[in-house]
């Protein structure tokens, strides 16, 4: 091209442009090191613990002897969560939906908009003590328990929830809910039957990016939930979960524990990795964005 | 609907609809407003409520409670200078590490990275952010941390006369690690928000700096960096917050000594950190608990801080994608729009 009179990049500039653009390609390889890392070690160190016993036996809790498996761990991070997700998906899509077909660009929509992004960057011990002073240390329905867990990871679920499902509902493109208007549905007909339908694989995966997130969260639960050994599938009691479970067994002096660190850690990170990719899948295949 | 129009019994319009059917409207209108509101009521009360409990702790050691130094539940003394200083050197490592990282992938992945694969490293970007604090505390307690104190130690030995960095001994666990893991936690937040500002830069900025005859490095510099910079240093506060209020973590790799260490290779204790530590065997003392309280709500109102200046610098950075008639027609205004189109 050099030859039509445009001056030929000078060496200098040339090796500047290379030098630059391997550090950025170098920054983009180290930013991936500490994931590949990461899941080396949880595979290498957690793979030998998932013996059939593992998933099948509650924790002991004795200090001698077997130490027990993960089932009430598991059992009891999947219950939280489930009542978490049924508080939070349901209230964080209703005011999603306040902001799009309502609230639009009012000022009082604006309002919760902010601080529903304020909440977003809330820590998540923040929500737990939250939980503790209100429902917690004023002893409603008992002291600690696992359905004021579900609560304070309901709150840090629903921020995800309001924003992922706000976006999904603004691509919803004006021309249907002009043209069911058209037809004659009243608004909440045109909701229900055309907003969130078409939005509905959106809404799927901004609420299991949500879920994902809250199964990993360790502090609000040791604020509201406590821990417990035993399976339980009363939500009024206290719980098990996989998070405090390996919180526990980290600083225990016993090697034969601390791989069950490893072994649920690995287990919690198989369940959130799965979600997220299911996640990622429905939001690829979905029509919209 | 002129005058021509039908007329129901009452008056109205046929083509209006009878007070009875609009009423599942009005319900779906003003429940969908109340969720909403009670949202906001939620966090007052849950902010007042924390005040509240924190009161004890603020009346009984006033300014000294952030600024003196000397935390210890068994005199009853608790001046968190330490866990402050803590959280701020943990934080402020984990932006050194983290931020440039996360931008130049954010920068990789949008101007140079080849079409077929930015997909999947965008995937792999995020998931770091998929990972439990509690299993990159696992991680850190019994890889990190043993792996690298050689490293350190050399470290500290060679470069003992850099105040700070150099000197002393490097313990297991300490500063350093913790701002290292606080780095990887907060680069996929970092690196999304940076993307999407990046993503923003108008490709008439990016043609023509390449007309001009920049080289691919030369045009991000002029044409790209300057325009996203707001919205990437707001990325970077919204990474500061997480660092701050990170609690499990840190928790477990810090040493958990409420001293203020020498270096950045000495134990330390944070703000996050000491709550979920002591709250346990401070549930029985008022003024314990009330200063955990109080550690909370400093946590809480830095991090309000830092989002909200954050939020500003973003929206800044994008004010200009966010125009007027971008994405959506809402119900609320579509009539007027079909009306404007007849």
């Amino acid at each position: 091209m050099s030859d039509i009179g445009i001056a030929a990049i000078s060496p200098a500039r040339r090796r500047k442009d290379r030098l630059m653009r391997g550090m950025l390609i170098g920054g983009t390889v180290i930013a991936l090191i500490p994931l590949v890392l990461i899941i080396y070690y949880l595979l290498l160190k957690g793979l030998g613990s998932l013996t059939g016993s593992f998933f099948t036996s509650d924790p002991t809790g004795s200090f001698f002897g077997p130490p027990g498996g993960i089932r009430s761990a598991i059992f009891g991070t999947l219950e939280i969560v489930a009542l978490a997700s049924l508080i939070s998906i349901p209230i964080g899509i209703g005011v999603a939906l306040y902001l799009t077909e309502y609230g639009n660009e009012s000022t009082f929509a604006n309002v919760v908009r902010y601080f529903v992004d304020v909440m977003t960057g809330v820590p998540s011990i923040v929500f737990g003590l939250f939980i503790y002073i209100v429902l917690v240390l004023s002893g409603i329905g008992g002291s600690f328990t696992g359905w004021k867990g579900s609560i304070a990871i309901s709150l840090l679920m629903l921020p995800i929830v309001v924003r992922s499902a706000e976006v999904v509902l603004l691509l919803v493109p004006g021309a249907l809910r002009e043209a069911a208007l058209a037809l004659g549905a009243p608004r909440w007909r045109v909701v229900t039957r055309v907003v969130l339908p078409t939005a509905l694989p959106g809404l799927i995966t901004g609420s299991l990016l949500a879920i994902a997130r809250g199964m990993g969260e360790t502090a609000p639960l040791l604020f509201t939930v406590a821990t417990a050994n035993a399976l339980t599938f009363n939500l009024g009691s206290q719980m098990n979960t996989l998070p405090t479970q390996i919180f526990q067994d980290i600083t225990s002096p016993r090697n034969a524990i601390v791989s069950r660190a490893w072994g649920a850690a690995l287990t919690l990170v198989a369940i959130i990795l799965i979600l997220n990719l299911i996640a990622r899948a429905i939001a690829r295949r979905s029509r919209l964005a | 609907m002129g005058a021509s129009a039908s007329t129901a019994p009452g008056g109205r319009s046929a083509l209006e609809r009878s007070p009875a059917s609009r009423l599942p409207d009005q319900l779906l209108k003003w429940g969908l407003t109340t969720l909403a509101a009670l949202i906001l009521a939620l966090l007052a009360y849950f902010f007042i409520r924390l005040i509240g409990q924190s009161q004890g702790a603020f009346s009984h050691f006033g300014v000294s409670f952030v600024l003196g130094n000397d935390w210890d539940p068994s005199r009853s003394i608790y001046h968190g200078a330490a866990l402050l200083v803590g959280t701020l050197i943990t934080s402020a490592i984990a932006l050194l590490i983290g931020v440039p990282v996360a931008i130049s992938t954010a920068i990789f992945l949008t101007e140079l990275c080849p079409r077929r694969i930015r997909g999947p490293m965008t995937t792999l970007v995020d998931l770091l952010a998929a990972v439990p604090s509690v299993v990159y505390g696992l991680w850190g307690v019994y890889v990190l941390i043993p792996k690298l104190l050689p490293a350190e130690k050399w470290f500290a030995s060679t470069f003992s006369f850099i105040p700070f960095l150099g000197g002393g001994t490097p313990t297991g666990p300490n500063y350093f690690i913790a701002g290292l893991i606080l780095a990887i936690m907060i680069l996929p937040i970092v690196s999304a928000i940076s993307r999407e500002v990046l993503a923003t830069v108008p490709s008439e900025h990016k043609e023509a700096a390449l007309a001009l005859g920049a080289t691919r490095w030369e045009m991000i510099r002029i044409a790209v960096i300057p325009y996203a910079r707001p919205g990437i240093t707001g990325g970077a506060m919204l990474g500061l917050g997480r660092a701050i209020g990170e609690t499990i973590a840190v928790l477990l790799v810090i040493g958990n000594a409420p001293v203020i260490g020498h270096t950045i290779f000495s134990q330390g204790y944070s703000l996050a950190a000491v709550i979920a530590n002591e709250f346990g065997e401070a549930a029985a003392n008022p003024l314990h608990s009330s200063a955990l309280f109080a550690a909370g709500l400093v946590l809480f109102v830095l991090t309000l801080f830092i989002n909200i200046l954050a939020r500003r610098y973003i929206s800044r950075g994008q004010r200009g994608k966010r125009g007027k008639g971008g994405t959506g027609v809402t119900l609320a205004d579509a009539p007027t729009t079909a009306a404007e189109q007849v």
